[in-house]
């Protein structure tokens, strides 16, 4: 799509675009191109001298346990957070679309953790969960199971599956709402005319039409623990214990910050450009869909 | 209409009233805590009703800081968010909305070739070029200004397309107009562009000041100065502090602090917050 009515002008329109393309030239295109340069370099132990070693840092990197871990790590924690936030969020998403009153309080009322800092979230579960002084920690002690997060991994796990997951369910409520008020009452008036009970028209009317919604959320989610997630992991548990918590961006945060192996640290910092490279493509694939949809 | 029954509707209210309750449990415990004595949490005794040491803990958040490492008062961590939130939203706004209007109302070579370099910045967040980037900001001797804070992350891929989108959808008769009255590219861009973008520019600020004020990795980074520091960094520097016990009332004050402002935002802006986020799909 292009207007037709247009200014031609020979210098001005570079001009307006200075600003941002200084900002993406510098802080954007050199830092990225320097991680790539940099993945196919090996240092020497005092960081004089570079060799050019093809794929070696990432033939390096895969034989590396921890790196493996990593992938893990982040495989559980994607699939916990996106399905538990996924789930909870349409169910509360269906109950808000009947037609009941206080609707427009209600949806105030579940949106607002969208605007916690992950950092601060992490820190509000910690509170509760801290095995000696948490008031949730004590119940559960109560209950006979002996919690403690800091040293025990599937303990950790779960508590920041729990707050990266509190925060993610007011971003998928409001999409799946708007999803849900956009299918027509005609169709689903139609089908109950026909005998449809609510449960039928759920999973044969509703949740198909809702299909595009949830798919376009299952890709935003996946984008969100793997790279927003970083502040409730590096506030709730730093990778440990025994970086049963360690994700693929906290590995490249923690292993760049100790300095050390360069090419290595670039070398994960090129894969995470392929993930977001390929969420972003299924992303947009999809969007492009939509319009024509 | 399909008729609903009393039961489902009770029901369906007992749902929505219990997701309320769990999510905003942790925030009401966050708010006992910072009304109560350091001694009473640390026993692991706190009631779950609000003690009487509201006053006294914000005053000392506030105004003095913790006695661990961090003790910069939280209100210099405020500022420097604010400043910091608002410079990331405004900066972004003000690049994209004059990238868009080059890119849509002229005609010039590579005019694609620097929308596609803009949008291929979607891909490259600063979490996959975080130390590259943070070598950058030293050699240009950025470590601990606002500057160094804010610039690298002023620019923006969706609110350009974002602007890009609204732009096509003005209709070119207005274009017209303006020419037959002689204005210029820059008058049109200012006497009927911006006014026009009102709505979408206030949508889009509430999206960017919350995202901006809720920066982690970066500012973790960048800041190593007492008087740098934002408040949510801040919150989790409270924490570590190793040679002492965590003062957690005060931990509790500063996380309410941290809330209030992105949380407001959301709440009074509503109408607002959803359309930028429904219409910027993130």
């Amino acid at each position: 799509m292009q207007k037709r009515a247009i200014y031609s002008n020979k210098v001005l329109p570079y001009l307006l675009l200075v600003p941002q393309m200084a900002v993406v030239l510098v802080f954007f295109y050199w830092p990225a191109s320097q991680a790539v340069w940099q993945s196919f370099l090996i240092e020497d132990a005092f960081g004089l001298r570079s060799e050019f070693v093809w794929f070696e840092n990432f033939r390096e990197l895969f034989a590396d346990k921890e790196y493996g871990n990593a992938f893990a790590v982040t495989a559980v924690f994607s699939v916990a957070v996106t399905s538990l936030s996924l789930g909870i969020a349409l169910l509360l998403a269906v109950m808000a679309d009947k037609q009941i009153r206080g609707a427009g309080a209600y949806k105030t009322l579940l949106i607002w953790p969208y605007a916690v800092a992950p950092a601060v979230a992490g820190v509000l579960w910690l509170f509760m969960f801290q095995p000696s002084l948490g008031v949730v920690a004590q119940g559960v002690k109560k209950m006979g199971i002996d919690w403690n997060p800091l040293l025990n991994g599937t303990h950790a796990m779960t508590l920041v599956v729990l707050a990266a997951t509190w925060k993610q369910i007011s971003y998928n409520f409001l999409f799946f709402l708007a999803g849900l008020q956009s299918i027509p009452r005609s169709v689903l008036e139609a089908a109950s005319i026909d005998g449809a009970g609510p449960t039928r028209r759920f999973w044969t009317i509703i949740f198909p039409l809702l299909s595009p919604t949830a798919f376009f959320l299952l890709v935003v989610n996946i984008t969100y623990v793997f790279f927003d997630t970083f502040g409730i992991i590096d506030a709730v548990t730093g990778g440990g214990p025994a970086k049963a918590t360690e994700t693929l961006v906290f590995k490249v945060f923690f292993d760049g910050r100790l300095g050390g192996n360069l090419g290595g640290s670039a070398a994960q910092s090129v894969i995470m450009m392929a993930i977001v490279i390929g969420l972003t493509a299924i992303q947009f694939k999809y969007i492009e869909r939509k319009v024509h949809y | 209409m399909i008729g609903i029954g009393r039961t489902e509707k009770l029901v369906a209210h007992a749902i929505i009233w219990l997701g309320i309750a769990i999510i905003a449990f942790p925030v009401y415990m966050t708010f006992v805590g910072s009304t109560h004595t350091a001694a009473i949490i640390a026993n692991g005794q706190m009631p779950l009703v609000p003690g009487e040491h509201f006053l006294k803990n914000y005053y000392q958040a506030l105004f003095v800081g913790t006695s661990g490492t961090v003790r910069t008062p939280i209100w210099i961590m405020l500022a420097n968010s604010t400043i910091m939130a608002l410079m990331i939203a405004v900066g972004k706004i003000a690049v994209s909305i004059l990238s868009s209007f080059a890119v849509v109302y002229f005609r010039f070579p590579f005019r694609m070739g620097f929308f596609w370099l803009i949008f291929v910045t979607l891909m490259l967040p600063v979490e996959v070029r975080i130390y590259p980037t943070y070598k950058i900001v030293s050699d240009l001797g950025l470590l601990d200004s606002y500057f160094g804070l804010t610039v690298p992350l002023i620019a923006s891929a969706t609110a350009t397309l974002f602007f890009r989108q609204f732009f096509l959808t003005i209709p070119d008769e207005l274009v017209e107009a303006a020419k037959i009255d002689g204005a210029g590219p820059l008058r049109f861009f200012w006497d009927t562009v911006l006014p026009l973008s009102r709505t979408n520019m206030a949508a889009l600020f509430v999206i960017l000041f919350i995202l901006g004020w809720n920066q982690y990795l970066w500012p973790l980074l960048i800041t190593t100065s007492g008087d740098m520091q934002t408040i949510v960094v801040g919150i989790r520097k409270m924490i570590t502090v190793a040679d002492a016990i965590t003062e957690w009332q005060l931990v509790m004050a500063t996380s309410m602090l941290a809330m209030l402002p992105p949380v407001a935002v959301v709440v009074l802006m509503q109408r607002w917050f959803v359309k930028g986020l429904v219409e910027t799909e993130k």
